[in-house]
């Protein structure tokens, strides 16, 4: 653990200050740009980096919280699975407080559904070998950066030859959610901090034609403060010299082909797939799913869910938050009707949602 | 110090090496340890009592005559569930007796005496019972608590977990103080005793599915001594207390709101062991929110500060102690924390329970 003391250069009070300074000097008029990931939104919630950057530069909030487009329809097969005799379902934590359409995970737990909350997808598999009599579902829940341990679990459980295991996926891809907010007649985005975790295992490359079609500055971005104020600084000086393109500023992590080998596992046991995005709707080619060749590891495969519809809470606006169209505190839900305790959307919920960064650093 | 009634120090040499009850017999707690009969008294008579030897416990009666103690008393009352029972630092004994003794200390007062109740689930190992009975009297000397009563049920297979603990204490409020959250004065400092969240993240670094090697331990220890040190001095400190659960924002949090003054924290101040903060960091868990059990927050005119810190600097306990924050009369009820960076946000209760981030 002794490396973390390398996270105190990109916490650094002066480097900070010498960086939005230099935003403020770069500026001409004011821009608008957007963080893809979550996790930068808690960050610059977390570090008031709101109050540190120039008036001139209006920061939206992404759709990169994976739980949060996560489809109500996903969520409530996961429920109708957990609530199956002899089954687990195993997820990440974050993914079990969010509320589907008539319950959440936890709730379901509490009334006897057996709902587990692991770390990592092959805990997930070895839970399957020690329990041979019981089927284990694992909601797999992500961007590309949770993809390639899932995908490795499925192979494990290939290799393993078990039959007791599925994999429940909801995996969302960037890209092309990037590219649907591009293409929305409300869009006011003059520039975007990709998300730094997801590059460094997908590279840049497929950002370069969406770059050169929009006209856009994509700046590959990471999560400390020093990060994201350099992401910012980056974007700030295409756009002030009228230049599109992608750059990488968190090339301490992401190289241009991102990681070869995770690459290529995900390529082998996933394909993509149109998805449904909670709150924004169909997105064409924006997720993954199970290759025929593991289809049998397919939930949706292995169990009969094809019945299982379901529909978003009327009163949450969780559409309008993730397309950045509105901030948190302009719901009119928002602190009122919906706080962490009782949250109508998932953006309320999760650890990388807009709105739960808002509530918990006192917006 | 000279008001402490002595405690006649335990014959613990005697029972180091094993386990008085013949594991040959009785390798697991049956129903009938509970039942009242042969088994109960055998359980009291070779493990509780001679383990836990003392005048006012061993008369056997249905509950203890107490001397007279002069002055305020105060009382209090704790349950203990942890999961495991035996974790790195510690186990669910020395929590129970610790436990109680620090809310003893954050009333000012000095422990006296507590009552331990178990309720065992049948299948529990003899040996398991045993360990955790031996931390409950190294932890109860360590404080000069005495167990004066208690009372052993078991539950059957499957309707509890192996083992929970109350414990309940009586402690002798140190005259001239007055301590308590409505106490909180603008202008004071908040001195905490060293790092935070040692004990939350120990916990879950054992628990199913969140593994990760760590050589944390849990920071689980008795903080009497060192607050009757402060207080003796420093009648003057007007907080005191330990920020378990929830830790120390949820901790700062309620004393904010219920004396109505605002407060403001140094993140530069406040200590965080490099493995806590490297599973904080992988876990997306924010180390201000995670449990405590051997740290202290001390609420406490300015002026006075430098004294106090030498007192706890002094202490085994109270090494790292620092200056983490003050008490303001600005945003009464609100927590604010100037980040590392230099700017500044709120600190929050927390909702829920802590859940780990998936990317």
């Amino acid at each position: 653990m002794a490396g973390l003391k390398h996270i105190d250069e990109y916490r650094d009070r002066r480097l900070v200050g010498n960086l939005t300074k230099k935003i403020g000097s770069e500026l001409t008029r004011p821009w608008t740009i957007m963080e893809i990931c979550g996790g930068q939104t808690h960050a610059i919630m977390k570090y008031s980096l709101l109050d540190l950057l120039p008036l001139e530069i209006t920061m939206i909030h992404g759709p990169g919280c994976p739980v949060c487009v996560t489809s109500v329809e996903l969520i409530e097969k996961a429920i109708v699975l957990a609530r199956q005799e002899n089954t687990i379902l195993a997820s990440f934590g974050d993914m079990l407080r969010v509320p589907g359409s008539t319950s959440d995970l936890l709730s379901t737990k509490a009334k006897g559904g057996n709902v587990r909350m692991v770390y990592s997808p092959l805990d997930a598999v070895r839970m399957a070998m020690e329990h041979p009599v019981k089927r284990v579902v694992f909601f797999a829940v992500g961007f590309e950066t949770t993809a390639p341990a899932v995908a490795l679990a499925v192979k494990q459980a290939a290799i393993r030859k078990l039959e007791n295991f599925s994999v429940l996926v909801a995996h969302v891809l960037v890209p092309p959610a990037m590219k649907a907010l591009l293409a929305a007649p409300e869009n006011r985005i003059d520039g975007f901090l990709a998300a730094g975790h997801v590059c460094t295992v997908m590279g840049y490359e497929e950002y370069l034609p969406m770059a050169e079609e929009y006209k856009i500055p994509i700046v590959v971005t990471g999560f400390e403060p020093v990060d994201i104020l350099l992401g910012i600084l980056r974007t700030v000086q295409m756009l002030e010299k009228g230049r599109h393109g992608v750059e990488n500023a968190y090339s301490r992590c992401v190289k241009k082909e991102g990681n070869a080998p995770a690459r290529e596992l995900l390529g082998e046991v996933f394909e993509t797939c149109d998805r449904t995005w909670r709150g924004i709707g169909h997105i064409p080619g924006s997720g993954y799913r199970l290759r025929d060749k593991y289809r049998r590891f397919d939930a949706e495969h292995v169990f009969d869910l094809g019945g299982i519809k379901a529909e978003e809470p009327v009163q949450c606006i969780s559409g309008e938050i993730l397309t950045g169209i509105k901030k948190p505190t302009e719901c009119p839900a928002y602190g009122k009707l919906c706080n962490p305790e009782k949250p109508l959307g998932a953006p309320m919920v999760s650890s990388e949602g807009a709105c739960a960064a808002y509530y918990k650093y006192g917006k | 110090m000279e008001n402490r009634l002595t405690v006649k120090p335990g014959p613990t040499q005697r029972f180091e090496s094993s386990c008085p009850i013949p594991i040959s017999d009785y390798e697991h707690i049956l129903l009938a340890h509970g039942g009242g009969g042969k088994l109960t008294r055998q359980l009291i008579d070779k493990m509780f009592y001679p383990l836990l030897d003392n005048e006012l416990l061993t008369r056997g009666h249905d509950g203890a005559y107490l001397p007279a103690i002069e002055g305020k008393l105060a009382f209090t009352t704790d349950s203990f569930v942890v999961d495991p029972i035996f974790f790195p630092g510690g186990n669910i004994g020395d929590l129970a007796v610790n436990g109680t003794v620090n809310d003893l200390a954050c009333c000012g007062a000095i422990p006296k005496y507590i009552s331990l109740a178990f309720i065992l689930e049948e299948g529990l190992p003899m040996k398991d019972l045993w360990e955790i009975v031996k931390s409950i009297k190294k932890a109860a000397d360590q404080s000069g608590v005495m167990v004066v009563t208690g009372d052993t049920k078991v539950v059957g297979r499957g309707k509890g977990d192996r083992i929970f603990i109350n414990t309940s204490g009586i402690g002798q409020v140190m005259e001239g103080t007055n301590i308590g959250p409505e106490q909180c004065t603008p202008g004071d400092v908040i001195i905490m005793n060293g790092s935070v969240a040692d004990h939350g993240i120990a916990i879950m670094s054992t628990r199913e599915g969140m593994s990760f090697d760590t050589e944390l331990e849990s920071d689980t220890a008795p903080l009497s001594g060192m607050v009757e040190q402060v207080l003796l001095r420093y009648k003057s400190v007007h907080v005191l207390r330990d920020p378990t659960r929830g830790g120390v924002a949820s901790a700062l949090n309620e004393i904010s709101q219920a004396s109505e003054t605002g407060m403001i924290l140094y993140e530069d101040k406040i200590k965080i062991n490099e493995s806590v903060r490297g599973a904080c960091e992988i876990m997306g868990f924010d180390p201000l929110y995670i449990a405590n059990e051997g740290k202290i927050l001390m609420i406490l005119p300015e002026e006075d500060a430098p004294g106090v810190l030498d007192i706890l600097k002094s202490h085994p306990q109270g090494k790292e102690a620092d200056i983490i924050g003050r008490v303001t009369g600005e945003h009464p009820g609100v927590v604010k924390l100037i980040t590392s960076i230099g700017s500044s946000r709120i600190v929050d209760m927390i909702t829920g329970e802590q859940l780990p981030r998936i990317c």
